[in-house]
């Protein structure tokens, strides 16, 4: 039975939803211990278990950023422990995490996985390029094997995993990588969460101004749906980073996008190509959106949004 | 202060990317251009190392070519750059990118690094963090405030629910995401400038680094497709067929 970790963090005091996509799919592969970063508790650590955590490692960082001593105190266990496979998601302190392990144990890392299995002879992980249109499958030699998976990957389900073991993971001294957090702020949110709506509304370069966007924001009213925008127009600065969808930002997969003035670039259609159905606005008929969208319209986002708006509202 | 700015140069974006036959390796031809997401923080380094009295130099791996992209980030105003380029280093995954970064960050000394949250080509999103272990310093990734008085450094740390303030004591790397600051468009004059602006090239016999055995692509299969839909021209009533499909769908 392969051995392999998952690395867990906590988020609004419970087991973050991707950590769990990524239980879920370890039970499957192996033996699977969860490093959970958080405050902890048990009603957390039950929530590990039922998603097929055998047993769990805390990690409590505290005040301090978690990235140097967790990849301290991971590197030791590892080398005792001799994990087959470990397991991140595409997420930022993940990413910091796995980055500095890997780089202390020598290993390399398979980053954006949209699937991983364990073979005879090692580890292979699927990602995807050029936007999705093709499948790379690497085979990592070495070990142990660290993959970063990118969310929704898998559905987070329970089983009928039992309590798990726990123990507690020290985290050394980072010496020279020690950094502090001293603040942290919440950014209040209305309305539907892009991660995790129904319906989401987008917007890009084709809106031609940031003002434009407000007609994002009125099509999402009525439908109640999550607005999000492309990595040009968040670079742009006409919108918040917390609603880029894309590689760089966050993958959604609603039962309905519309994607409003929105090309199709690969960095964008990796974020949200697996939504159920894609409705999608643009003026330029050879737009690479169109050869995703169930629904493609060839016209000017001014003149149709305006109209898609009044019809809704006055429904 | 001495402020090292990691910079890429990438396939134009704007063009279709191919694979090398057998290698799977990314076509690079020579005419790359800086990856976009570099231009911030080079911006940001200019305005930490101006404030401090400091210096900014490039640091770069990967096939030169005819260095444009290099030479863009000289124009915005760096002081030199240096490019590791070697025919061994084709195919390198992240860790050894990282090495060979830090090999050549130990050598010109560092009291601030600064590197994009990912690169545009290749998005792993793994090299600063894996640069800080090789460099014993700590990671404040993924600012999108920097401020730095030369012996600590200060940043606004992205989260899934808003930002952090983080902080450490210098030398240390710091990620950055786009929108950080605004980057400047190079002069006449910058550009001008950048010509002679001194560009080191290193091989990999002059830095000393162990090629991670990394992994290997061994097989590449196209996703299966998604059927495009309809497309339809706008005829000034093309809304009702969004209406019509949200009603399917049973959205309203």
């Amino acid at each position: 039975m392969a051995n392999v970790w998952v690395f867990v963090e906590e988020t609004n005091g419970a087991p973050s939803t991707l950590g769990l996509e990524l239980l879920t799919k370890a039970r499957d592969l192996g033996e699977t211990t969860a490093i959970y970063l958080g405050a902890g508790g048990d009603e957390a650590f039950s929530t590990l278990g039922a998603h097929g955590a055998a047993s769990v490692l805390h990690a409590n960082a505290g005040d301090r950023l978690p990235s140097g001593p967790v990849a301290a105190a991971l590197a030791e266990k590892a080398a005792a422990d001799s994990p087959d496979l470990i397991l991140f998601g595409q997420a930022y302190t993940d990413r910091d995490i796995a980055g500095r392990l890997a780089a202390r144990l020598g290993v390399g890392v398979l980053s954006n996985a949209s699937d991983v299995r364990v073979t005879g002879d090692g580890v292979e992980a699927d990602h995807e390029i050029f936007g999705g249109a093709q499948v790379a499958t690497a085979a990592m030699s070495g070990g142990p094997h660290i993959v970063l998976v990118r969310p929704k990957s898998f559905t987070a389900q329970p089983s009928d995993g039992g309590t798990p073991s726990v123990a507690v993971l020290d985290l050394p001294d980072a010496g020279k990588s020690e950094a502090k957090v001293t603040e942290s702020h919440v950014e209040e949110r209305e309305g539907p969460q892009l991660g995790d709506a129904a319906v989401v509304v987008s917007g890009g370069r084709g809106l031609g101004s940031p003002e434009a966007y407000e007609l994002v924001e009125k099509l999402a009213k009525p439908l109640g749906a999550a607005t999000g925008a492309t990595r040009a127009i968040v670079d742009a600065g006409w919108v918040p980073y917390a609603k880029q969808v894309g590689q760089t930002g966050k993958t959604v997969k609603p039962d309905i996008y519309i994607a409003c003035g929105i090309s199709g670039a690969m960095q964008h259609l990796v974020g949200m190509k697996d939504s159920a159905t894609i409705i999608a606005i643009n003026k330029d008929p050879d737009a690479p959106i169109f050869s995703v969208a169930d629904l493609g319209i060839v016209g000017d986002l001014h003149k149709v949004l305006p109209q898609l708006i009044e019809a809704l509202e006055n429904r | 202060m001495k402020v090292v700015v990691c910079v890429k140069q990438i396939p134009d974006p704007a063009t279709p990317y191919k694979l090398e036959e057998g290698t799977n390796w990314l076509v690079r031809p020579s005419e790359q251009v800086l990856d976009d997401t570099d231009r911030y923080g080079v911006e940001m380094g200019l305005q930490l190392a101006q404030a401090n009295e400091g210096t900014v130099t490039l640091v770069s791996m990967g096939p030169a070519g005819n260095a444009q992209g290099i030479r863009q980030a000289l124009a915005m105003g760096a002081d030199k750059a240096v490019m590791v380029e070697d025919d061994g280093l084709r195919g390198s995954d992240a860790l050894t990118t990282a090495r060979v970064l830090a090999k050549a960050i130990q050598n010109e000394g560092f009291d601030l690094v600064i590197a994009g949250t990912e690169s545009t080509d290749g998005y792993s999103g793994v090299v600063p963090q894996m640069l800080s272990e090789l460099l014993d310093a700590p990671a404040l990734t993924y600012a999108t405030k920097v401020e730095t008085d030369g012996s600590a450094v200060t940043i606004h740390r992205q989260t899934a629910a808003g930002y952090d303030v983080v902080e450490s004591d210098l030398p240390a790397v710091v990620s950055v995401t786009a929108g950080v600051v605004e980057p400047r468009y190079p002069t006449f004059k910058g550009i001008m400038d950048a010509k002679k602006k001194p560009v080191e090239t290193l091989t990999l016999g002059d830095l000393d680094v162990d090629k991670a055995d990394g992994q290997k692509v061994a097989s590449i299969t196209d996703a299966p497709e998604r059927s495009a839909g309809r497309k339809v021209e706008d005829d000034g009533e093309a809304f009702n067929e969004i209406i019509t499909l949200l009603q399917q769908r049973k959205v309203i």
